[in-house]
């Protein structure tokens, strides 16, 4: 079963056409990355799929659950109370972190797991240091946000998704607000993760990282897929685009 | 007069403008609070309310309100209240005249508050309520903190505005002491009330404000 799935997903702001026609399904494990120009949709795609924003046409299921339906040609959502089991299948990882500056690195873990879930307070610690020490910053559970490197803070957002136990954790642009320093050790995290099995859908600019991690990449222009396939693929890509994108993007490095 | 006596009847007063003080914060903070909600509400209607409402309170003079307030009753309804309205009428007054101010001190407070720690909650499963509770409103507190101590400070000096509604407290016996006994000592001494009064509104403030200081 696919764990995600998107089909025909359009969203216009205005009279923009954001994305004009976006399908992908996802399986179990496997890591998605998207990659293309600023404006191209990536990020419209993140947040449709995270029920941030509402898609005005196409379907949207997780494990088989219909977050959204294509009726008429419009999206219909399902009820308050579906999307809110919907919600805990997936996880998402912000470009400017979003933690909350006043709770502590501990705190912001263990806040969602016991006032969402319900876990008792004991083991949503135990769960949150064991994601700390997991993620290197067993030190800083008492530091706040404020305190922490961008890296840092990068690292405890990943943590406080990851606490929630997803299925699917996605990724807009993680490491864009850092600098390159300080980039390696948020994707060094993200490849562990992804040794691990878990299931990520990455919006990245990182294109040598996309490279070594996904198993499948998505160049996206002017909100439609330009191609989709292997790194492999993509990397020896034929289309004009894609070659000038990434021969810039190299070349920068 | 002596002093001693002088200081006595003025003390009696200084309790009265303690009531009009705290009475006031304790019924428009929360108040300001939701007429903040009106005015970003979602709804036209509800928003253009408030929006009149704020425009109202803070375009027209704070001591015609107390009037207003007071002497609604009896020409607008003919209900006759007792002597004992005067009191109820001015903590009115003040509550519904504060509350707009402090409305508009929550509204900028809300909307500096960045998107994303909304948006954070949200994906995280909060709902509304416990986004705002726990994660929205700490960090709007310590943003409005200096703006709201500007507003409690102002609150202490307009207590006087109390003599419209012949309400006791400091200043009216000041003013009645010093035309009667044809001195300034008990203004000068309402002054010094007013001042220490109001070093102590900033000292408490301070240390909320050093409370909070924790984060960034």
């Amino acid at each position: 079963m696919n764990l995600l799935e998107i089909n025909h997903m359009k969203k216009s702001f205005g009279d923009l056409e954001v994305i004009k026609d976006f399908s992908l399904s996802v399986k179990e494990g496997e890591v998605v990355s998207i990659i293309g120009p600023s404006g191209s949709g990536k990020s419209t795609i993140l947040r449709c799929a995270t029920l941030l924003e509402t898609m005005d046409d196409g379907e949207l299921l997780y494990m088989g659950q219909n977050a959204a339906k294509s009726v008429n040609g419009k999206s219909v959502y399902a009820s308050k109370t579906e999307l809110k089991k919907i919600r805990r299948f997936f996880g998402l990882v912000f470009q400017n972190f979003n933690l909350f500056p006043h709770y502590n690195v501990l705190k912001n873990i263990m806040d969602a797991p016991v006032t969402v879930d319900k876990v008792p307070k004991e083991e949503a610690k135990e769960r949150a240091l064991k994601l700390l020490e997991q993620l290197g910053l067993s030190e800083k559970g008492k530091a706040y946000p404020y305190q922490l490197s961008g890296g840092q803070q990068q690292r405890v957002s990943i943590a406080r998704a990851l606490a929630l136990q997803p299925k699917i954790l996605f990724f807009d642009e993680p490491t864009s607000a850092l600098d390159p320093e300080l980039t390696g050790e948020v994707l060094k995290v993200i490849k562990e993760l992804a040794k691990e099995k878990m299931t990520m859908i990455i919006v990245t600019h990182e294109m040598q990282f996309a490279k070594e991690l996904s198993d499948r990449i998505i160049f996206m222009e002017n909100g439609v897929v330009v191609q989709e396939g292997t790194p492999d693929e993509i990397f020896h890509s034929e289309n004009e685009r894609i070659r000038e994108f990434i021969g810039k993007i190299e070349s920068v490095y | 007069m002596d002093l001693i006596t002088m200081l006595k009847q003025l003390g009696a007063g200084m309790i009265v403008t303690g009531e009009i003080f705290f009475l006031t914060l304790l019924f428009s903070l929360p108040l300001g609070l939701i007429i903040a909600f009106g005015r970003m509400a979602k709804n036209g209607f509800v928003r253009t309310v408030s929006k009149i409402y704020i425009s109202i309170m803070r375009g027209t003079p704070l001591m015609l309100q107390l009037i207003v307030v007071y002497f609604a009753p009896y020409y607008v309804f003919g209900i006759r209240l007792g002597a004992g309205y005067r009191m109820v009428a001015l903590i009115l007054g003040f509550v519904l005249n504060y509350a707009a101010y402090f409305a508009e001190i929550y509204r900028a407070g809300i909307q500096a508050i960045p998107v994303g720690q909304h948006e954070a909650a949200q994906v995280l499963g909060f709902s509304k309520a416990q986004t705002f509770f726990k994660i929205i409103l700490p960090q709007v507190i310590k943003r409005i903190l200096p703006p709201v101590t500007n507003e409690v400070i102002t609150l202490v000096k307009d207590t006087s505005l109390a003599f419209v509604l012949t309400v006791a407290e400091m200043f009216t016996i000041a003013k009645q002491i010093a035309s009667a006994q044809t001195t300034v000592m008990p203004l000068m001494v309402a002054g010094v009330f007013y001042y220490v009064f109001n070093l102590l509104v900033a000292f408490v403030m301070d240390l909320i404000e050093k409370k909070l200081g924790y984060y960034r």
